[in-house]
């Protein structure tokens, strides 16, 4: 049951396909993948890939049509798993931030914890202003969302995310909604906690990110995965030849 | 000449006959036999239903919201079973409601409220606060619903990908937010329900139109009372009006900016 077992991946995925409701446009054609602890799985493609659908399968924020996802040994998508349960363990950054506007940046972060992991207040917050020097924001605890900027924004939800204690991170897009000179404050936080040993799965643009923090890079196209291999390999000898198009255009 | 036109504080006779008979009036109107009472205890009748309803209606409104909401949100991704009928036969009665409720007059819900429905009471403040409460709750869902529905997607599934179940996302995160976008609305609301609670009198309730009426038919004088009527209406809903702009005022200065 436990993540700790070194042998086991974290998250295992077989044969995921989604239809979109009634129509035959597959999102997801079949992805496999299994994801070990402390790997960095870089996800890149082409927009309408489907990589943002198979981040979002992964807790459940998207229902597949078929497959299996065990996360730490328990389907997910079985009726018996309590899905709230383990979404506790699954940290998720969004495109938007989507940080709560009517509570404090405290508030945001000690919300999950008191409610959902009986936390007493003073330690919850306790925790949340360590979390919040970690990216240099401990000034902004008692402001309001829409005082910060937008890499603040991201910033204050990955250490939202961090908060509930999660065994994997999941990134969906979190830098592609901010200005270019705010991309960078959010890449260094998400490399720090890379090193730390997070076991993360990131869907990005960013390829400098893919390059020097992912441990492998997985490339996805029409709902497959076509490419999955060490950054080394997939940038600098790339031999699949809709991956060497989508990187002519992107680099 | 001059002196006397200055001095002639005296008014000319036409002004001075209206003004002894305003006065006439006035007291015929309000003061003989304490006339005024109808009018203040009406005031009271159709204040107190109008806050019962406001109560009842917020309460079913919000109950109608979260069915409603919850059933869009969640029926497509429900594998089935026990859990989605429940959901779908709610949102079914909900949808009864809200088209019967906004599909007939409410003096005509009222009258079915108290001759037909409630036929063997005769408490007709409560019957008048009930049939009131659900007529306003059937707009105050939709008002609410709309609220729900302005919330960002990602909202919810911020909460919920923090853990947090369906209902706890909703009280934590999505009512909240919804409540707030709506709240001048649903004032307008209150506003709204005050004027409609003056067809009381088809049930025989003295709220306050009632008392003016009352008046009118004793005195055979209708400008009188039927103008204080409209006047104590106006001078209520000016002040919650202006209650409503505060209130917006205060929620457009608050963290959104």
């Amino acid at each position: 049951m436990s993540g700790s077992d070194p042998g086991k991946p974290v998250i295992q995925v077989k044969d995921l396909k989604k239809y979109y409701n009634g129509t035959d446009i597959k999102a997801l054609d079949g992805v496999s993948m299994d994801i070990y602890k402390g790997e960095v799985v870089v996800i890149i493609g082409p927009s309408g890939s489907g990589k943002s659908t198979f981040l979002r399968s992964l807790n459940l924020l998207e229902r597949p049509t078929s497959g299996t996802i065990l996360f730490e040994g328990q389907d997910i998508t079985s009726p018996k798993t309590d899905i709230n349960k383990l979404r506790q363990k699954m940290g998720m950054v969004f495109q938007h931030f989507n940080l709560f506007p009517h509570m404090t940046i405290l508030d945001n972060m000690t919300l999950g914890p008191r409610k959902l992991l009986s936390m007493t207040k003073p330690s919850a917050e306790a925790k949340a202003k360590e979390l919040l020097k970690k990216v240099a924001l401990e000034d902004r605890a008692n402001a309001y969302p829409s005082q910060l900027s937008g890499g603040q924004k991201q910033r204050i939800a990955i250490v939202r995310a961090l908060c509930m204690s999660p065994d994997v991170m999941l990134f969906d897009e979190p830098t592609s909604a901010l200005d270019p000179e705010m991309v960078g404050e959010v890449l260094d936080v998400m490399k720090v906690l890379a090193r730390s040993g997070m076991t993360m799965v990131v869907v990005t643009h960013e390829m400098g990110f893919a390059r020097e923090v992912g441990t492998r890079v997985v490339f996805i196209d029409q709902g497959k995965i076509l490419v999955s291999d060490t950054p080394d390999k997939v940038f600098e000898n790339p031999d699949n030849e809709r991956l060497k198009t989508f990187l002519a255009k992107v680099l | 000449m001059y002196y006397s036109s200055l001095l002639a504080l005296e008014l000319p006779e036409w002004l001075s006959d209206w003004l002894a008979d305003i006065g006439d009036q006035f007291y015929l109107n309000f003061i003989k036999d304490q006339r005024y009472m109808y009018i203040l205890k009406g005031l009271g009748i159709t204040l107190l239903v109008t806050f019962l309803a406001v109560l009842l209606g917020i309460v079913l409104g919000v109950l109608a919201a979260i069915i409603r909401s919850t059933h869009d949100k969640l029926v497509t991704d429900m594998r089935g079973g026990f859990g989605k009928a429940v959901l779908s036969a709610l949102n079914f009665i909900t949808n009864l409601y809200l088209t019967v409720i906004r599909g007939t007059p409410v003096v005509v819900q009222l009258m079915i409220a108290y001759f037909v429905i409630f036929s063997s009471s005769n408490n007709k403040v409560l019957v008048a606060v009930l049939a009131f409460g659900f007529n306003s709750g059937a707009y105050v869902a939709e008002i609410i619903r709309s609220g729900i529905m302005s919330i960002d997607q990602g909202q919810f599934e911020a909460g919920r990908s923090l853990g947090f179940n369906f209902v706890q996302t909703m009280a934590y995160i999505i009512i909240p937010q919804a409540f707030k976008n709506v709240l001048p609305a649903l004032a307008n609301e209150f506003i709204v329900l005050l004027k409609e609670t003056s067809v009381s009198g088809y049930i025989g309730l003295e709220d306050m139109t009632k008392g003016g009426d009352i008046i009118r038919s004793r005195t055979y004088s209708a400008f009188m009372p039927l103008l204080a009527v409209a006047a104590i209406y106006l001078v209520i809903v000016i002040f919650f009006s202006r209650l409503v702009t505060i209130l917006e005022r205060r929620l457009r200065n608050s963290e959104r900016q």
